[in-house]
């Protein structure tokens, strides 16, 4: 029996190590739980890019790169870290593209990225808390600050002179930090926030908090959550009170889920997402929809252009190893260099090959400040006959 | 009398109405557990899941008619596909429980060992609504939406306050009584009815006196069945149908049925009507009712909020774990936990 196991572990060496020329980056996102939804568009997006890079035959001597996907939940840190460090040791992943949300993305990073010495690209974490997190310099978003997103909303809000605003959040770092930040943002240009209930996912019945939210009144409820849950709950039980019926959705209330259920009766909201009128951005949408996902869906974008820096960044850097090509994303993500839009990863490799410099704009126009996260481009989007149109972007 | 009016209509529509609905959906929830529990003797984790079951093949079934073009006019064409989602659950409870319980039951297995059993099986029917309908929302609901409109209420009355009354809300409640009372008749009146209580109240003395275990089991099942199956349509036609919440749906359910006394059905609607109320009522702000109710100089100005409502869910524990303390049996006398 010592026998025959020592022999597959021998031979389970040697086949590893036939594969050597295999790069693993770890796709981890909250496949199960609050934003399981949202998910799979974004596994698609990264997978859509360690596609094209492999088509091309670029990376490094045309070795091949092995998207290895992990559940990060989104509300259990537990499942979260235990998933990334499995990835980490059994499946030795050389980066990760995730996690999800920001409270999974903090633990992962705190627990499992940082010990290990992984690079970690968040496509979809916008607390703000991440930005002062000590990182080693492993850490990276492609989706920008919720500070930023709280300043673009009290000014979209003043600026349609909304001065009363009640307000309520997802009860996590997402929504806490956003809500926060829209808060302090609102009321030092003159706004008034009336009230701001936390409310928690997954719950069966929100009338409690939908009547406090009516009870202090205001003229407008901005709704922090998510889509597919509490968020959606509150925007139901609203209605059917007749609480309020102007709404605005900050970024976790974008999806097909709000217009599908409620139709005209959005008519009058507003909202926002990360998105930009880039170029980029087109190409992306097209290209998605040829392999068969939604392009549009949240954090996409923000997904295909952070599996794309990892892979830019270890050509860059001519190595895979965390420790050497973590001061290379930023690098590759910003000027000076060739402008490099969705589709031309191929393009781009072999211009790094060539000793040239690269400038990443991919489909979400990245472009990383301060700690190595998005500068954050935001379209302003309102509904008429219950489907979504662009106001502006800012 | 306007402003009393006025005062009432706010408490109606964000509290009463709400809670009535809720209580009913969480009611028919714990009736189902609180079965199990009496008749099964353990506490079945895979509730949530099994409504998920339920109102998944009335879903489905929801569409073929729809494709059929067929529907009940204003009512919900669910409630026509609602009795074949109830037969499969029964089919899919029944076929559970030849594979799983019995065997359980055979070896005269611990409750707690049942109760892991039943996490097991949760899982599997987690997984198997997800595998066949999808992790996502669905709205299944196509009757008329609403009966009274809050905006046309506010014309009609010449109120400042909107009532809003669904469909859903009325279908609910009703078929809540409607369920009950044929429930407790069954239970009171009938011979299955009868053998089933017996075998509740002693295993042993029931079955001197001959009654047929397996078919007392029989008959539970299918009372789940169709309790689990109506809860879920109720509430996934006032809400909406996501597996994960009816996941979640869990933990209200039980709080109800141990509140009220496990294993006691009258417990089980006392208990979900308290848990309801009790989650929308402690944590509402009474700032609007006031304003309408207290004369000019005293009315207030902060929200008169008991407590945010990021404590409604401590709210309801609170009093789980006062009810635990004092009456540890439940409100309404069911069997000690």
């Amino acid at each position: 029996m010592k026998k025959l196991l020592l022999a597959s572990a021998a031979m389970s060496l040697c086949a590893s190590g036939a594969m050597a020329k295999e790069v693993k980056i770890g796709i981890v996102l909250g496949f199960t739980g609050p934003l399981e939804s949202t998910a799979p568009p974004m596994a698609d997006a990264a997978k859509m890019a360690i596609a094209e890079v492999n088509k091309s035959g670029a990376f490094f001597n045309g070795d091949k790169i092995v998207g290895v996907k992990g559940d990060s939940t989104c509300i259990d840190s537990t499942a979260a870290v235990a998933t990334a460090e499995r990835l980490v040791t059994a499946d030795h992943i050389s980066g990760i593209m995730g996690a999800m949300c920001s409270g999974a993305t903090g633990s992962i990073l705190q627990n499992v990225a940082r010990p290990n010495g992984v690079v970690m690209i968040s496509p979809s974490a916008t607390s703000p808390a991440l930005s002062t997190a000590p990182d080693d310099g492993l850490f990276f978003r492609t989706a920008p600050s919720d500070a930023r997103q709280g300043q673009v909303i009290a000014k979209v809000l003043l600026d349609d002179g909304i001065k009363t605003a009640a307000l309520t959040y997802t009860n996590n770092d997402y929504g806490k930090g956003l809500a926060d930040s829209f808060k302090k943002a609102y009321e030092a240009a003159g706004g008034k926030v009336t009230i701001s209930v936390p409310h928690e996912d997954g719950k069966a019945d929100y009338s409690a908090e939908v009547g406090s939210l009516a009870a202090a009144g205001g003229d407008i409820l901005v709704d922090a959550g998510y889509a597919d849950q509490g968020g959606k709950g509150i925007v139901q039980a609203a209605l059917d009170t007749g609480a309020f019926n102007k709404f605005f959705f900050p970024d976790g209330m974008y999806g097909p889920t709000l217009p599908k259920a409620f139709g005209k009766a959005l008519d009058k909201s507003i909202g926002d997402v990360p998105g930009t009128d880039s170029p980029g951005a087109k190409d992306f949408f097209d290209m998605a929809k040829k392999a068969g996902f939604d392009g549009t869906s949240s954090f996409a974008a923000e997904s295909y252009d952070a599996a794309a820096l990892i892979m830019l960044a270890m050509q860059e850097a001519k190595s895979t190893d965390s420790n050497v090509y973590k001061t290379k994303v930023m690098d590759v993500a910003n000027a000076p260099g060739v402008k490099i839009y969705p589709g031309q990863l191929g393009k781009a490799l072999k211009l790094i090959k060539e000793g040239k410099k690269i400038d990443y704009v991919g489909a979400s126009a990245v472009e990383l400040v301060g700690p190595g996260e998005a500068e954050g481009n935001y379209r302003i989007y309102g509904f008429k006959n219950g489907k979504r149109y662009t106001i502006k972007y800012m | 009398m306007h402003d009393f009016l006025n005062g009432l209509v706010v408490l109606l529509n964000y509290v009463i109405i709400p809670a009535t609905t809720y209580g009913s959906q969480l009611a028919l929830g714990a009736l189902g557990v609180t079965l199990v529990y009496g008749i099964l003797r353990f506490s079945n984790f895979a509730h949530g899941d099994t409504m998920a079951f339920g109102t998944m093949v009335t879903i489905l079934f929801t569409w073929l008619f729809q494709s059929w073009g067929i529907s009940l006019g204003p009512l919900p064409t669910a409630l026509l596909a609602m009795p074949i989602g109830i037969v499969v659950t029964a089919l899919f409870l029944l076929g559970t429980d030849r594979l799983v319980y019995r065997f359980y039951r055979k070896q005269k297995a611990a409750p707690v060992i049942l109760v892991i059993v039943s996490m097991g099986v949760m899982f599997i029917m987690n997984g198997l609504v997800r595998f066949i309908i999808g992790t996502g929302e669905q709205n299944f609901d196509d009757g008329t939406r609403v009966i009274i409109n809050p905006f046309a209420f506010k014309d009609a009355t010449g109120l400042d306050q909107g009532l809003a009354l669904r469909t859903t809300q009325v279908i609910t409640v009703v078929t809540a009584v409607v369920v009950v009372a044929a429930l407790f008749w069954f239970l009171n009146r009938t011979r299955s009815g009868k053998s089933m209580r017996a075998f509740s109240d002693n295993e042993d003395l029931a079955l001197l006196s001959g009654i047929n275990p397996e078919r007392v089991v029989t008959i539970t099942w299918i009372l789940v069945a169709i309790l689990t199956t109506v809860a879920g349509v109720l509430y996934g036609l006032d809400k909406s149908f996501k597996p994960f919440t009816y996941f979640q749906l869990l933990l209200p359910i039980f709080a109800s049925a141990v509140v009220g006394g496990l294993g006691n059905p009258l417990g089980a609607i006392g208990g979900g009507f308290l848990v309801a109320y009790s989650e929308v009522a402690v944590t509402y702000a009474f700032k609007l009712v006031l304003k309408y109710w207290l004369p000019a100089g005293l009315q207030p100005s902060g929200l008169v909020q008991l407590m945010g409502t990021d404590y409604k869910y401590a709210v309801s524990f609170a009093i789980l774990i006062i009810v635990l303390l004092f009456k540890p049996t439940g409100l309404f006398k069911g069997k000690s936990v």
